[in-house]
């Protein structure tokens, strides 16, 4: 159809660009998380969890603090991580409340954009909790790499995020989707979890930074390309 | 060209044609009461009109503009379905603020206080959704859809579970609505509350539109209801 095959309707309202509507979709899924607290509490028990466990289960004389920390800490965060991000989409279809996104006239990145930030937040607060907790239980004398450590993991989180939201709107509407998110979004996991874990260990090994630099590398690289392709890719998904 | 039309609208499912080959077209200030046996494919075609599937074959246009693609086009429609598309743990008047900012209205919160007034529902505005009953909540999901002031008015069954109070005031909405020029496609069961809003009727059977005549010459309430009766199960 032609544009002069448009009719003249004045517009009475501006919809917000990709980047507004994607802080209004965050704000309101964060506001609703903060009231149910479904996802987060879940997320932050099992890192808790794990944390005390392993180290019941950690032999000290075989293994030093300093080379289980890093897996530990990577294993928490993508399956927690996982619990948070299941709900992104999940949340929606309660009430089909995913069709007053996909029907408002935004750009249907802002959707995938929006989810994504507050899925961010919710790994970012799990990692804030459990970061200082891995670092006293333990007894890990790291205080004064403590910014670096949170900024390799806020990179990584950004990583698993970015994957895992898609994946996330990919198997909502179906019957395993508490099973085909991980079975999906796992291999995809694997680049960031091996990068982070192993800046992780150089830094707590007490090696300087510039060691670290090609995994950090790695880990912009991965964020930078499928944060772009996701959102790209999302937009196939809310057509159908 | 009418601001809701189709043109050999056709989505399929597999191997099932959920709508096939709909033409239909509805203008400004016109309300098209669309009834049809359950499996008709009526949904589904006020779900490619709002946008949310994509056409096998043929076009759903709003305003001239095709859909699911066109963001201007969705910008003019109002959607309400059989969900109350609501999030339950926020509050009547968050959910319709929300809604109001992802359409760009400029004041959305004196807008939503506004749309919750006209269905008289504004002094439970600060009620979590999910404490409502279904009735208001249905109340709560039309504010949400009319917030914004759409063009278009795509409506599934919008008198589901509402009291007469409340049937009554979406009445008037949506009349007035109508008066200032929307269109209106209303699916419904009721086909006494339908033919009271239309001002065209159509009969949905397998995806196809059987019947498409002005509301004048569908006659009365009851006449009108057993040829219905006919249609749908020929």
């Amino acid at each position: 159809m032609s544009a002069n095959e448009q009719l003249e309707i004045p517009a009475r309202n501006v919809a917000p660009g990709t980047f507004g509507a994607a802080l209004f979709i965050a704000r309101k899924d964060i506001t609703v998380e903060l009231r149910t607290r479904t996802a987060l509490l879940s997320a932050l028990a099992l890192s808790l969890l794990s944390i005390v466990i392993f180290n019941f289960a950690w032999d000290p004389t075989a293994v030093a603090a300093i080379d289980l920390a890093p897996g530990l800490l990577w294993v928490i965060f993508t399956f927690s991580g996982l619990l948070g991000l299941h709900r992104a989409f999940g949340a929606e279809q309660e009430e089909r409340a995913i069709d007053v996104l996909v029907s408002a006239p935004i750009p249907r990145q802002a959707i995938y954009l929006g989810k994504a930030l507050a899925n961010l937040a919710l790994v970012a607060l799990v990692q804030a909790v459990s970061i200082p907790a891995v670092l006293v239980v333990y007894n890990l004398p790291v205080a004064s790499s403590l910014p670096v450590l949170y900024g390799i993991a806020f990179l990584a989180a950004i990583g698993l995020v970015a994957v895992g939201t898609l994946f996330s709107a990919m198997t909502v509407s179906t019957r395993t989707a508490e099973l085909l998110l991980p079975v999906l979004a796992l291999p995809f996991f694997v680049p960031v979890v091996t990068a982070a874990a192993q800046a992780t260990a150089r830094l707590l090994a007490g090696r300087p930074s510039s060691d670290a630099i090609g995994w950090l590398k790695l880990l912009v690289a991965y964020d930078l390309v499928f944060v772009v392709a996701c959102a790209a890719a999302y937009t196939v998904i809310a057509d159908e | 060209m009418a601001l809701v039309e189709s043109r050999g609208l056709t989505r399929a499912f597999g191997p099932r044609r959920a709508v096939d080959g709909v033409d239909l077209s509805v203008d400004g200030g016109e309300c098209l009461a669309l009834f049809g046996p359950n499996g008709a494919g009526k949904t589904t075609l006020l779900r490619l009109f709002a946008g949310l599937l994509r056409p096998t074959s043929g076009t759903a246009t709003i305003g001239g503009v095709a859909l699911p693609g066109g963001a201007s086009a969705r910008g003019l429609v109002g959607l309400i379905s059989h969900q109350s598309m609501l999030y339950p743990a926020l509050t009547a008047h968050e959910n319709v603020v929300f809604s109001a900012r992802l359409h760009g209205v400029a004041n959305a919160d004196v807008a939503a206080t506004r749309a919750l007034e006209s269905l008289r529902v504004a002094d439970r505005a600060n009620t979590p959704v999910r404490s409502l009953s279904r009735g208001l909540q249905q109340r709560v999901s039309v504010a949400r859809a009319l917030v914004h002031e759409p063009r278009a008015l795509l409506l599934d069954e919008p008198f589901a579970g509402l009291d007469d109070a409340g049937a009554a005031a979406l009445t008037e909405t949506l009349a007035a609505l109508a008066r200032g020029g929307a269109a209106v496609l209303l699916v419904t069961h009721g086909v006494r509350e339908g033919l009271a809003l239309a001002t065209h009727v159509a009969v949905m059977r397998r995806g196809s539109l059987v019947l498409h005549e002005p509301r004048i010459a569908a006659g009365e309430p009851e006449s009108f209801a057993a040829r219905y009766r006919a249609l749908s199960a020929s």
